[in-house]
C-alpha cells in the first residue's frame, strides 16, 4: 500500500507527460472539426444558376447516379484562398479527369461572373447559395470546403479549406484514387 | 478624476455591444428569449471557442437566423438543437451530451474526486490509528502525569 502511493506521483507524472506527447505531435489539429457527413447521404438541396452565368444550377439529384464519385466545391469570389484553390481544381479537372461542381457561397452573382470569366470555368455546374443555408446543410464551417460524393449520393470525403500546397493535394489525390473518383490510367 | 470615470464608461461600452442584430430578432418576446438560451448552448463553428449568440460570425449569424425559424414554424427547443447537431456533429453543442462516449469526461472528475478522498482519508485513518493503539510505555506514563499534576498543582494556586 505504502509503495503504491509513493509511485502515484510517478504514474501521474506518466500520464500527464502522455497527454503533454499527443499535445506536440505536429500532425494534430486542434481546430479540426470533425464531420458527421462522411459515410452520410449528402443534403438534399436544389440551387439556381448564378445568374449570368451559363452553367447550370445544382441540386443534389445533379450528385446521384454519376458513373465515377464527383467533387463539390464551396467557393466564393470573396474567398482569397478559393483563388488559390482554384488553379489546383482546374488541373485536376484537365489533367485527371475530375469532375466538379460548385456551390457559390454568399457572393455576389456579377463577382461571381467576373471572377470566373478571369480565373477560367472548371465547373459543371455550379449552384447560388446566396442565403448560406445550403451551406449549413453541409455543414459548412467556412470557405472553402470540397467534398467527394459517390455516385449513391453517400460523402466519402471532406476537405476544410484550400486544397493548396503539397500535403493537402497529396492528401486529396489520396482521397480521390480511394474513391475512385479519378477514371482509370489518368493520375499515374 | 470624473473625467476619468467618463472614460472608463466610455471604453466599457464596445462590450455591451451585442452580435444579435436588431433584425434577427423576433417580434414574440418569449420565442426570442428562447432563441437567446438555444444559441447560447451552440458553438460558432468559425471561431469555435464562442457561442452563437455572442459571435459575429457570418456562419453564427445564419444559425441564429435558422434556430429562430425553427422555432417559429413550431420546433420545441430540443428539436431545434437535434435539427443544427445532424448538420454540424455534438461538436456545436458547447455542452456536451450525456452517451458512453462521453461518460470518461463527464464522470471522471467526480471519479478522481472519490479516489482522493478514499486514498487520502484511508491514508489519515490508518496513520490516527496507528496513534491510537501505541502503548506510551511506563516511562513516557509517569512524564506525563507528573506534568499534568504540576498543571492541575498550577490552576489550584
Amino acid at each position: 500500500m505504502k509503495r503504491l502511493i509513493a509511485g502515484l506521483p510517478f504514474i501521474a507524472a506518466v500520464i500527464f507527460g502522455g497527454f503533454f506527447l499527443w499535445g506536440l505531435n505536429p500532425d494534430r489539429d486542434p481546430n479540426e472539426i470533425p464531420s458527421v457527413l462522411i459515410s452520410q447521404p449528402a443534403p438534399a438541396f436544389d440551387l439556381d444558376p448564378v445568374p449570368g452565368l451559363e452553367t447550370p444550377g445544382l441540386a443534389r439529384s445533379d450528385l446521384v447516379g454519376n458513373e465515377r464519385p464527383v467533387v463539390v466545391n464551396v467557393f466564393a469570389s470573396w474567398c482569397v484562398p478559393c483563388r488559390a484553390e482554384h488553379a489546383v481544381l482546374t488541373r485536376f479537372v484537365e489533367r485527371e479527369g475530375m469532375r466538379l461542381f460548385g456551390i457559390n457561397y454568399k457572393d455576389k452573382p456579377e463577382d461571381a461572373v467576373k471572377w470566373l470569366n478571369d480565373l477560367g470555368n472548371p465547373y459543371e455546374r455550379i449552384g447560388s447559395d446566396l442565403s448560406g443555408r445550403t451551406g449549413i446543410e453541409w455543414g459548412l464551417s467556412g470557405v472553402p470546403e470540397t467534398f467527394i460524393v459517390d455516385g449513391d449520393g453517400t460523402v466519402l470525403f471532406r476537405y476544410v479549406g484550400p486544397v493548396v500546397g503539397p500535403d493537402a493535394v497529396e492528401r486529396f489525390t489520396q482521397a480521390l484514387k480511394q474513391a475512385g473518383a479519378l477514371p482509370n490510367g489518368a493520375g499515374s | 478624476m470624473r473625467q476619468l470615470i467618463f472614460a472608463f464608461c466610455i471604453g466599457l461600452l464596445p462590450f455591451a455591444a451585442n452580435a444579435v442584430e436588431p433584425d434577427e430578432m423576433l417580434t414574440d418576446p418569449v420565442l426570442e428569449q428562447r432563441a437567446r438560451e438555444i444559441s447560447k448552448d451552440l458553438r460558432c463553428v468559425v471561431c469555435q471557442n464562442q457561442d452563437i449568440d455572442s459571435s459575429n460570425a457570418g456562419v453564427a449569424r445564419d444559425l441564429r437566423l435558422l434556430v429562430r425559424e425553427r422555432l417559429v414554424v413550431g420546433d420545441s427547443d430540443a428539436e431545434v438543437i437535434e435539427y443544427i447537431r445532424a448538420r454540424y456533429g455534438d461538436y456545436v453543442l458547447l455542452k456536451p451530451p450525456l452517451e458512453p462516449a462521453t461518460y470518461a469526461l463527464w464522470f471522471a472528475p467526480i471519479a478522481f474526486v472519490l479516489i482522493g478522498v478514499f486514498v487520502g482519508g484511508g491514508l489519515l485513518m490508518s496513520r490516527r490509528k496507528q496513534e491510537a493503539f501505541e502503548d506510551l510505555g511506563s516511562e513516557d506514563e509517569n512524564t506525563v502525569s507528573e506534568i499534568l499534576r504540576q498543571n492541575e498543582a498550577g490552576d489550584a494556586s
